[in-house]
C-alpha cells in the first residue's frame, strides 16, 4: 500500500476549476517529484493534501486511510507537514521558537528535543543564529528554517514547495543535498519544483502537471531523458 | 537617515513651519484660550502658554538634534544656536502671521477661535505691532536657550531637562486632583531644585546601589525584589485617599483597563481586528441590570451583584463565540467591518422598540443595585475602586498566564500568518474562537461592574465610540503589551478627564496621538518585548 494515494482529485478555488483531477502515489521511503510550469496548479495540489484547500471530488489516502475530510490540524497530527512556497518563516520569532512552533502538535518533550538537534546537524547555519530574529535571516537560511520547521513536526510525508525558489545556484545545491540526507534519514519526500533538473536528480520518480491535468508520469530517470519534459523544463530545443 | 538629501538649513526651516502649522492649529480650534484658564504657575505660565512653548521646545530640538546627526561633521556652537533660533523665530512668524491677518480681515467668520482673546494671549497683551515684535522676539530666545541646552554636560542636562518638566506635569496633577490654581513661583522654583538634585543624585549613585543590591545575601536580594513590587502596590492601594474625583477618573481608568486587556488578546495576540467590541461590555453591562434591577419583572428572582457577575460574564464569552462562528474565515478590513457592524446592531437592539418591554429601550434599565462586600456597600468611587482593581488583577493574571501557555503561542501564529499556523497543526477554529471568547468575556465583566458603579445603563453608553477608545489605548499603548494598556488607559482615558478644557478635543487629541505614535514610536508607549526588538533590528539595517 502507497504511503499517500491522492484518487483523480478535482479542486476549485471559487468557479476557478484549478486541479482536474489528479492522482499521485508515493511510497514509503521515495522522492517524487511534482514538476511544472509557474500556475500548473502544484501548490493547490500540496494545499489540498494539508487540508487547507479541500477537493470537491476524488479522495486522499494516508496509508490507506482517507485524510481529505480532516482538518490541517488532524493531518499534521497524522504525519503530514509542508514546507510552503515563499518559505513563509514567522518573522519576529527567533529561529528556536520558528522550530519550537513547528512542533506545535506533539507534546513529547524529549522527541522535540532530538528532532531539534536533528534539524541542527542537518542544518548547522541555524544553529549559529538559534537566537536571530527569523526576518532578519537570508533567504536561503529562511528556506532552512523552513524546512526545518517541518521537520519539527516529526513527518512520515514532507510536503516541499519549491525550496530552490529565489536561492543562488550554489544554496539550491546545498538544499537539494540536504533534501537526500533528510530522506536517507527515513523521511518520504513529495517536492514541487519548477526547476526540475535539480528536482529530477534527487527524485525517484516524478509527475507532470500542466494546467491542472497530470501530462506525465515516470521514474525520473526517463524523464530526464523524455523529449518533451528536456523542451519543456529543461530548456533545451 | 531619513532627509539625508535634504540640506540642514532647509530640515531646520521645514521643522520650525511644521511647529509653525501645529501652534497655528492648536490656537485655532480653540485650544490654547480653553487652556490659558488654567495657571501652571500663578501669574507667570498659564497652559495655553506651556502648550506653545512645548512645540517650541519640540522645533527647536528636532531642529539642533537633526543637525548634528545629519551633517559629516560636529556642528559648531554657533551654528546650533542659529538653528535652534531660526526654528524658534519661524513659529512665531507664523503666529504672528495670524495676529496681523487678523487685525486686516474678521477671521472670525471662519474660525470662531480667532478672538480677541486668544490675540492677547499670543502678543502678550502688549498690541498688535509691539506684541507682534515681542513674540518674535521671545521665539528666537526660547530657540537659543533649547539650543544651549545641548551645550550643557549631560549629567547636568537631564536633571534640569526633569526638573522643568515636572513644574507643568505637578501642576496640572495638583489642579486637577485638588482645586488648587497652579503652583506659585517659589513653589515651582523648590520643585525644580528638588527633581533636578534627586535625578543628579540617582544618577551619581545608580551604580553603587546596584552594586550594594548584587552583593546583599540572596535572601536580602529577594526581599528588595520584593520591595520593589511593594512600594508601587501600596501607592495602588492608596490612590482612593486622593478623594472621590480622583477616584472616579481611575474607576473610569481601570473599567477600560479591563475592555483594553481583553482587545489586547483578540487584536495584539491573535490579530483579528475586532472594532465591536463594545458590544460584548454592553452584553455583560445589561446582563447585569436584567439580573439585578428591581424594574426588571420578567427575568425571575433579582440577584445581587456577585450572583449576576459569572452570568454577566457567561452571557459576553458565548456571544464572542457566536460573534466568532461566522467571522472565522474573515480577515483583516472584512473582519473589521462585520464586527463593527455587530457593535452597532447590539446597540440598535437594545434601543429598539421590540425589546422595550424588557430592557427599557432608550429608557435603559435603572436602579442597579451597587455590589455589598460583607457589611459595606460599594457604593462611593473609593471602595468601587478596589472592586475593579481586584478585577483588574485576576484578569491581568489570566492574560500573563495565557501569553506563555500553548494557547498563547497558537495565537501569535494565527496573528502572524493564519495559512502556516494550520500548517503547523494549530486548530485555527478553536485558537480563535478562545480568543474572541476571551476578550468578550474580560469585556462582559468589565460591563457589569460598569452597570453597579452608574447604577443605570442606557443603549447610548454603548457607542461605537467605547470599541475606538479602547482600540486606540491598546495602539498607544503598544499592541500585545499588557503594561501598555495601562499606560494607554491612563494617557488616553485618565488624562482626558483631569484636563476638562479638553474634554470638546478628546478625539482630536486621540488622532493626534495616533499619528504622533505612527510616525515616531510605531511599537507603542510600552511595547512588547517582541516588536521593540524587531523594529530596533529593523532601524539597524540587519535585515537582508
Ligand atoms: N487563492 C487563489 N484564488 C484563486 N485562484 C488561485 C488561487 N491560488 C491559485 N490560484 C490559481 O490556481 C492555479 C494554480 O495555482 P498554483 O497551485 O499556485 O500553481 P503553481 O504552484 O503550480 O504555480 C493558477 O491558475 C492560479 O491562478
Ligand atoms: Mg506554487
Amino acid at each position: 500500500m502507497a504511503l499517500l494515494e491522492v484518487n483523480t482529485i478535482h479542486t476549485y478555488y471559487g468557479a476557478i476549476h484549478a486541479l482536474k483531477g489528479i492522482s499521485i502515489q508515493v511510497e514509503q521511503g521515495e522522492i517524487v517529484t511534482l514538476i511544472g510550469a509557474n500556475g500548473a496548479g502544484k501548490s493547490t495540489t500540496l494545499n489540498t493534501i494539508c487540508g487547507i484547500l479541500h477537493p470537491h471530488q476524488g479522495s486522499i489516502l494516508l496509508d490507506g486511510e482517507p485524510i481529505h475530510g480532516l482538518r490541517p490540524h488532524e493531518i499534521v497530527a497524522r504525519g503530514v507537514a509542508q514546507a510552503p512556497e515563499g518559505r513563509r518563516v514567522f518573522g519576529r520569532l527567533n529561529v528556536i521558537e520558528n522550530l519550537e512552533m513547528g512542533a506545535f502538535a506533539r507534546k513529547d518533550k524529549a522527541g522535540i528535543r532530538r528532532d531539534m538537534e536533528r534539524v541542527f546537524t542537518l542544518f548547522p547555519r541555524l544553529k549559529e543564529r538559534a537566537k536571530q530574529v527569523a526576518g532578519t535571516l537570508s533567504g536561503g537560511e529562511q528556506q532552512m528554517l523552513a524546512i526545518g520547521r517541518a521537520l519539527m513536526a516529526s513527518p512520515r510525508l514532507l510536503l516541499l514547495d519549491e525550496p530552490s525558489m529565489g536561492l543562488a545556484p550554489i544554496l539550491v545545491e546545498a538544499i537539494f543535498d540536504t533534501i537526500r540526507e533528510i530522506n536517507a534519514q527515513g523521511t518520504t519526500i513529495l517536492l514541487v519544483e519548477q526547476n526540475a533538473l535539480m528536482a529530477l536528480s534527487v527524485a525517484n520518480r516524478g509527475y507532470v502537471l500542466e494546467t491542472g491535468n497530470i501530462v506525465l508520469h515516470d521514474s525520473a530517470s526517463a524523464l530526464q531523458k523524455n523529449e518533451m519534459v528536456r523542451k519543456a523544463y529543461l530548456g533545451e530545443e | 537617515m531619513r532627509a539625508q538629501s535634504r540640506t540642514p538649513w532647509s530640515n531646520t526651516v521645514r521643522t520650525g513651519l511644521l511647529g509653525g502649522v501645529a501652534a497655528l492649529l492648536l490656537s485655532l480650534v480653540g485650544l490654547i484660550e480653553a487652556s490659558a484658564q488654567r495657571a501652571i504657575i500663578t501669574g507667570v505660565l498659564s497652559m495655553g502658554h506651556t502648550l506653545l512653548l512645548l512645540i517650541y521646545v519640540w522645533a527647536a530640538q528636532q531642529a539642533v538634534r537633526r543637525l548634528a546627526a545629519d551633517g559629516e561633521r560636529q556642528p559648531s556652537r554657533l551654528e546650533t544656536l542659529t538653528h535652534g533660533a531660526l526654528a524658534g523665530l519661524l513659529i512665531s512668524a507664523v503666529l504672528a502671521a495670524l495676529v496681523l491677518l487678523g487685525q486686516v480681515i474678521n477671521l472670525r467668520a471662519v474660525f470662531i477661535n480667532a478672538s480677541p482673546a486668544l490675540f492677547d494671549l499670543l502678543t502678550l497683551k502688549l498690541g498688535t505691532w509691539l506684541g507682534g515684535g515681542v513674540l518674535l522676539v521671545v521665539g528666537v530666545v526660547l530657540g537659543l536657550l533649547v539650543a544651549s541646552l545641548s551645550f550643557i554636560p549631560s549629567q547636568f542636562r537631564k536633571p534640569l531637562v526633569l526638573g522643568l518638566a515636572a513644574i507643568p506635569v505637578v501642576s496640572v496633577l495638583a489642579s486637577a486632583l485638588f482645586a488648587i490654581r497652579g503652583l506659585s513661583l517659589l513653589g515651582a522654583l523648590i520643585l525644580l531644585v528638588l527633581v533636578a538634585a534627586a535625578s543628579y543624585l540617582w544618577d551619581l549613585k545608580k551604580g553603587a546601589v546596584r552594586e550594594r543590591m548584587n552583593n546583599l545575601t540572596p535572601t536580602g536580594q529577594r526581599t528588595t525584589r520584593w520591595l520593589r513590587w511593594l512600594l508601587p502596590a501600596v501607592i495602588v492601594l492608596l490612590l482612593p485617599l486622593l478623594g472621590k474625583y480622583p477616584s472616579e477618573v481611575l474607576d473610569n481608568v481601570g473599567l477600560y483597563i479591563l475592555m483594553g486587556l481583553g482587545l489586547n488578546i483578540v487584536v495584539g495576540f491573535a490579530g483579528l481586528l475586532d472594532l465591536g467590541y463594545v458590544a460584548f461590555f454592553a452584553l455583560g453591562a445589561y446582563t447585569m441590570g436584567v439580573l439585578t434591577s428591581p424594574e426588571i419583572q420578567w427575568a425571575g428572582a433579582r440577584l445581587t451583584f456577585w450572583e449576576a457577575l459569572p452570568f454577566s460574564v457567561l452571557v459576553a464569552t458565548i456571544s464572542g463565540i457566536l460573534l466568532g462562528i461566522p467571522v472565522l474565515g474573515m480577515r483583516g478590513d472584512y473582519l473589521a467591518i462585520v464586527t463593527l457592524g455587530f457593535g452597532e446592531i447590539i446597540r440598535l437592539v437594545a434601543l429598539s422598540d421590540w425589546l422595550k418591554p424588557y430592557i427599557g429601550g432608550s429608557n435603559g434599565i435603572t436602579r442597579i443595585p451597587k455590589a455589598v462586600v460583607g457589611p459595606i456597600e460599594l457604593a462611593t468611587p473609593q471602595t468601587l475602586y478596589y472592586l475593579i482593581i481586584l478585577g483588574c488583577l485576576v484578569v491581568a493574571f489570566v492574560t500573563i498566564r495565557v501569553k506563555d501557555s500553548r494557547l498563547g503561542r497558537a495565537w501569535m501564529a494565527v496573528r502572524e500568518d493564519e495559512d502556516v499556523a494550520q500548517a503547523m497543526g494549530i486548530d485555527l477554529v478553536r485558537t480563535k474562537l478562545l480568543a474572541f471568547a476571551t476578550g468578550a468575556a474580560f469585556s462582559g465583566l468589565s460591563g457589569a461592574i460598569f452597570a453597579s458603579k452608574l447604577t443605570s445603563i442606557y443603549p447610548h453608553s454603548f457607542h461605537l465610540l467605547v470599541s475606538i477608545n479602547v482600540l486606540c489605548l491598546i495602539i498607544v499603548g503598544g499592541m500585545g503589551s499588557i503594561p501598555g494598556v495601562i499606560v494607554g488607559s491612563l494617557a488616553l482615558v485618565g488624562l482626558p478627564e483631569l484636563l476638562r478644557e479638553f474634554s470638546e478635543y478628546r478625539l482630536m487629541m486621540y488622532g493626534a496621538a495616533l499619528v504622533f505614535m505612527m510616525l515616531n514610536r510605531p511599537e507603542g508607549l510600552m511595547p512588547e518585548a517582541r516588536r521593540k526588538l524587531e523594529l530596533h533590528e529593523a532601524e539597524g539595517g540587519a535585515g537582508e
